[in-house]
């Protein structure tokens, strides 16, 4: 596991990028560029990081990247890591990384493609719970009840839960991660490059401009969101489900704090009713007892969709 | 040594696509281009051919593999039809944009509703202003020598853009023909290595298709353009030098039949095009003047030759198998703009045939050729766009 003071020096995200101020993404991606390192070769779609890498002719990456078409990640993903192995190239680690709506929307489908064909990549969703880059509209990962410019009166759907729709392809590792919780997420992607196959990791990032809170707040933010249990750190390997700290520790309902500590302090929330609260509450406590129950079968050595 | 074959299209195809020594092919399955896909994964599986064969999920990640494959290096190919070239569409952009030299093989058929599984032009006559090079071909083996032939254009850093290789469904596709495919060690000395001109390096990181302002944009579309034009001066030496090495040349942009002396010259494009000399012949017979001439690369649009046709024809007729839906076929009005510059027009008729599979024969070409010339005798055309065989 790696610490903060082993964290590498280099920087492959540079100075002048044009992300927001406080922008969640921003921030992980250049833990994700620390973590894994210059021999990757990343692919994006259209999202927030096409404006975050600066136009023509400037780029804020020092690492090769090919713009893809928005729903193209895991296929683009495809096409390079089979001209790697023609080309006996097998120290490039290949890298999608996308937005929610190029993930759990329009992308789902070549992602899905990719992973059942069991391509060696690590996919990392960014989520900031919206289509940040035109401007925040709802997405399928927008949780229930939040302003987009879309859903102006609250969205009345769920959040769509990616991480185990891919975990129900038995790809060797999932993972979910969180701005807020840095080496979690930089130990995770080590973990992942190790790994042959498809990794999926999806991570949570707060966004000042979507969720509308100060954009000092970021990091307090995606605390909250897990603290509160909204979002759980887990890793799924090879079928087996472990909770990550602090995720960990919030089995017991009462070390969560409520999910209304969380909505209180963003003013994508600022409509939702008592009884909405409530029913988001609820819906986080019935989950945990799921959560519990993963625990104890991979305790006991049972894993997710058998032997993958 | 030439192998001597008797095989389908589609399958001629799938030689080709292994004799290019092709490294990564990514494609998805629909009638009737079925076949390429298959013999190539054959040839994968039984360690034919040294390649990687993704099998996507849909057309729309086979053309986006191929151009990240591309990117990353390597010489690809797919083949697709209709519905799944349409699926394509927004990644035919991003390939030709990406100035990326993939070779397709679209084996024509008819775009739905309602369904239809047999051809017509209407799906790559569709994708038109893609910046893709289209060929069209007349026969199974002008299939294999073009497949062959594009990789050696689009590769050519004068050019760096992608091509369809296009060959009517059934008409060629499933239909058995004798042809001949070249030896290894002469489609090699003819296509050497593909040599990228940009690619994914972890050593010369850089971001590459990002967004362009409007200061920059219109610079890149120039720049296409440009190849296009490049590909017209080239297309002709390289049909030309493959000729002289394998035996077989297609008149580089436009294929010429009886033109020198003709009154009357039928355009066509594909398989038509074989038909129409036979036509040709026939009316010949009777002292009547009549060419053909196919028009073989559609992209760039071989105007010089068209406008050079007409000089001395006292009319042309086109036949599409294709309708530009409240204008007419793409082939009138390519060739009528071809003709603007000269003083002195020939007369000019259009004709809309084979939708969707409709059969047309030498004898539905003769049909058209005759009413033609009835026209060049009164001065006078019936109807601007005839649509052949109709019902009533």
């Amino acid at each position: 596991m790696l610490t903060v003071k082993e964290l590498p020096k280099e920087e492959y995200l540079l100075k002048g990028h044009a992300a927001c101020a406080g922008c969640g993404p921003a921030i992980s991606l250049r833990l994700m560029l620390k973590a894994l390192g210059n021999k990757i070769m990343l692919v994006v779609p259209a999202c927030c990081t096409t404006v975050i890498q600066g136009p023509y002719p400037y780029t804020s990456f020092a690492v090769p990247l090919q713009n893809v078409l928005f729903e193209s990640t895991g296929a683009a993903a495809s096409g390079i890591v089979a001209a790697l192995r023609q080309r006996k190239c097998d120290d490039v680690t290949v890298v999608g990384w996308a937005g929610d709506g190029g993930t759990v929307d329009i992308g789902i489908q070549a992602l899905s493609g990719a992973a059942e064909r069991g391509t060696d990549f690590i996919y990392i969703c960014y989520d900031n719970e919206a289509y940040g880059n035109t401007g925040m509209q709802r997405s399928g990962a927008t949780p229930y009840g939040a302003w987009t410019t879309t859903t102006p009166t609250g969205k009345r759907e769920r959040k769509k839960d990616m991480a185990l729709i891919m975990a129900a392809h038995r790809i060797p590792y999932v993972a979910t991660a969180c701005t807020s919780y840095p080496l979690d997420f930089v130990n995770k992607l080590r973990k992942a490059k190790e790994i042959r196959g498809t990794k999926y990791v999806h991570l949570l990032a707060p966004c000042p401009t979507g969720w509308l809170y100060d954009t000092s707040k970021t990091v307090e933010m995606g605390r909250l969101a897990v603290q509160s249990g909204l979002w759980v750190l887990y890793e799924i390997e090879n079928g087996k489900f472990k909770l990550n700290s602090p995720s960990d520790r919030l089995i017991d309902k009462d070390k969560r704090k409520p999910v209304k500590d969380y909505f209180a302090l963003q003013g994508r929330f600022r409509n939702l009713a008592q009884e909405d609260v409530e029913r988001v509450q609820k819906w986080v406590d019935e989950d945990w007892g799921q959560y519990r129950k993963l625990v104890s079968d991979s305790a006991s050595d049972l894993v997710l969709y058998g032997k993958i | 040594m030439t192998q001597m074959t008797i095989d389908t299209a589609n399958h001629l195809a799938g030689y080709a696509a292994r004799a290019a020594r092709v490294k990564v092919v990514a494609a998805y399955p629909i009638t009737p281009q079925t076949a390429v896909v298959e013999k190539i994964a054959d040839f994968v599986e039984n360690k034919q051919m040294d390649a990687e064969y993704i099998r996507v999920e849909s057309e729309h990640s086979a053309m986006v593999a191929c151009i990240s494959a591309a990117a990353a290096g390597v010489r690809t190919f797919t083949a697709t039809s209709a519905h799944g070239l349409a699926l394509m569409h927004e990644a035919l952009h991003w390939a030709s944009g990406s100035r990326l030299p993939i070779v397709m093989a679209v084996v024509n058929r008819a775009m739905g509703a309602p369904w239809s599984i047999w051809p017509d032009l209407s799906d790559s006559l569709s994708q038109r202003d893609t910046g893709w090079i289209q060929f069209y071909c007349a026969d199974n083996q002008e299939v294999f020598d073009t497949i062959i032939q594009a990789y050696k254009l689009c590769e050519d850093e004068r050019v760096f853009l992608p091509a369809m290789v296009c060959l009517e469904g059934f008409i060629l596709s499933h239909t058995y023909a004798p042809a001949r495919v070249p030896n290894q060690e002469e489609i090699d000395a003819f296509l050497p290595e593909y040599k990228a001109g940009w690619i994914l390096d972890v050593n010369h990181p850089s971001s590459h298709a990002n967004l362009v302002s409007p200061e920059w944009y219109m610079e890149f579309r120039y720049m296409i353009q440009e190849a296009m034009e490049n590909a017209k001066q080239l297309i002709p030496k390289i049909d030309k030098d493959y000729g002289k090495r394998f035996g077989h040349e297609y008149g580089g942009l436009i294929e010429k039949y009886k033109c020198e002396d003709a009154d009357l010259i039928m355009l066509t494009m594909g398989t038509m095009g074989s038909d129409a000399k036979l036509a040709v012949d026939k009316l010949r017979k009777e002292g009547r003047k009549v060419g053909s001439a196919r028009v073989r690369v559609y992209r760039p649009f071989p105007v010089e030759e068209v406008t050079k046709l007409a000089e001395h024809a006292r009319m042309l007729a086109t036949i599409d198998r294709h309708i530009s839906f409240g204008m007419e076929g793409f082939l009138a009005s390519e060739a009528k703009a071809s003709l603007f510059k000269l003083k002195g027009r020939p007369l000019f008729a259009s004709f809309i045939a084979g939708l969707g599979g409709r059969d047309v024969t030498a004898e539905t070409i003769e049909k058209m050729a005759r009413k033609s010339l009835k026209s060049m005798g009164t001065g006078k055309i019936e109807r601007e766009i005839e649509w052949v065989d109709l019902r009533e």
